[in-house]
């Protein structure tokens, strides 16, 4: 199990592979599609992000609600290939990394490798354990969307597994070869 | 003939809706316990284990086993001797997701309108279908449906010279297509025969059947056991990062169709398989 203190350098990313289980320690953003849809549509219209993705990494989720003395809801990931379409332009922003869980597209794949950054998988449904890894959590764009909203949280060995690496390796399609019988 | 209140039906969907997302099956956590001994990739073995402890976790400190609590699905039961009264079992069963969800600190993760997209704030409505039964009483079947794997699901009208190969070659496929999005090991309920929405309303219905249980009729529970070992061969593994457990079963429905047709719904679902039934 490897550790790594956020937010992810660039050389820490080079030395991530497809298949190495990580844990995370630092601040991360959250952000899915409603918000991911927003931030589109302010760099379409030239605009500037309410955070600097530059450097940091977002995690693909939309929490419960937390009870009174908790720290966030269950927070588990989200299917990440809704945000395919938003991811290229956040990488050429200087995003390094992205949480979530599934397959990503051809073209995020390859903007992966020419931006050097990763994408980690959290275990899709474990969102009570993973919840346990989460410090604190604050609103810092996008209120209104509720759940939806861009969260900053502080982590503490938040546990992931590296899917696609920045040499363009996919845990899916390595495991899935790996195991298929016949 | 027997009444049912409104009030109680509300005062049970409420507790459902908790429970559900709360209490992982004794099923779900057997074929998970079970997995764990079998896997043999390394991830796929951590993968379960997480999976196991997120179960205990959730159980013991009533929260959501996942952040995605799903849309409401009700299956009732109306016995035909059984009077509802106090006003609309539709407007009851929302009642009780409203309170369910709100209370619960569940999520609210309905829009009230595909297009417009607005959330509704409270997960309502359920998706409520009602069939008469025989007796005096009202089952409540709920099911809290992930959305992750949802959208993985698939229906196609076969030929019938398709035949069962074209049928099994098509589950498969959507599995397949389905991989690590649909969040495995999965639960893959099928529906053949019927209409187009019957089989899509069967194959919904056979997620409730408890892990482990085969279909009564030989021939559908070989066809059951064969698709699991297919499926589990593919390799796709737990949350598809490779492994030998991609399906933790696979459950059939049938019912007569038409001298035309074959139609097969595939309705995967997640491993966070959480239904709960209350019997009034």
């Amino acid at each position: 199990m490897k550790q790594i203190q956020l937010p992810l350098t660039e050389e820490q990313c080079t030395g991530l592979r497809a298949g190495d289980r990580v844990e995370l320690t630092g601040t991360l953003y959250t952000a899915r599609d409603a918000a991911h849809k927003r931030m589109a549509e302010t760099l379409e219209s030239g605009g500037e992000l309410p955070v600097d993705v530059a450097g940091q990494v977002i995690y693909y989720v939309g929490p419960t609600p937390a009870r009174p003395g908790q720290a966030i809801g269950s927070a588990g990931p989200t299917t990440s290939s809704r945000m395919d379409a938003y991811t290229p332009r956040l990488l050429e922003k200087g995003l390094r990394g992205m949480i979530g869980k599934g397959k990503r597209s051809e073209t995020v794949k390859e903007a992966i490798v020419k931006h050097r950054a990763v994408y980690f998988a959290a275990v899709g449904g474990a969102a009570a354990l993973i919840a346990k890894a989460i410090r604190s959590a604050e609103v810092v764009a996008y209120e209104d969307l509720g759940t939806e909203a861009i969260h900053r949280l502080v982590v503490e060995r938040f546990p992931v597994i590296v899917v696609n690496d920045a040499e363009g390796n996919d845990l899916y399609e390595q495991g899935e070869t790996q195991f298929r019988l016949g | 003939m027997r009444e049912v209140t409104c009030e109680q039906i509300t005062e049970a969907v409420k507790q459902l809706c908790m429970d559900a997302n709360y209490e992982l099956g004794a099923d779900v956590v057997t074929a998970f316990r079970k997995a764990a001994q079998t896997e043999e990739s390394a991830v796929g073995k951590e993968v379960i284990g997480q999976l196991i402890a997120n179960a205990e976790i959730a159980a013991a400190e009533r929260v959501p086993m996942c952040q995605d609590t799903g849309m409401g699905i009700f299956f009732v039961e109306l016995g035909q001797d059984c009077r509802i009264t106090g006003g609309r079992l539709y407007d009851a069963i929302n009642e009780g997701i409203r309170q369910g969800y709100g209370e619960g600190y569940l999520r609210a993760s309905v829009v009230q309108d595909p297009l417009v997209r607005q959330n509704t704030g409270d997960n309502t409505p359920g998706v409520i279908h009602v069939e008469l039964v025989e007796g005096d009483r009202c089952t409540l079947h709920m099911a809290a449906k992930g959305f992750g794997s949802e959208n993985m699901s698939r229906l196609k009208m076969l030929k019938p010279s398709d035949g069962i190969e074209g049928a099994k070659d098509f589950i498969i496929e959507t599995v397949k297509m389905a991989g690590p999005n649909a969040c495995p090991p999965m639960v893959i309920g099928v529906g053949l025969g019927g209409t187009f929405e019957k089989s899509a309303y069967l194959a919904k219905k056979s997620l409730l059947r408890p892990l482990g249980q085969r279909h009564a009729r030989a021939d559908v529970a070989e066809l059951e056991e064969e698709l699991i070992q297919e499926i589990n061969a593919l390799g796709i593994g737990p949350q598809g990062m490779g492994g030998r457990t991609t399906a933790l079963d696979v459950h059939i429905e049938v019912f007569a169709t038409h001298i035309a047709g074959l139609p097969v719904a595939v309705n995967i679902n997640c491993h966070a398989s959480r239904h709960k039934t209350a019997v009034l």
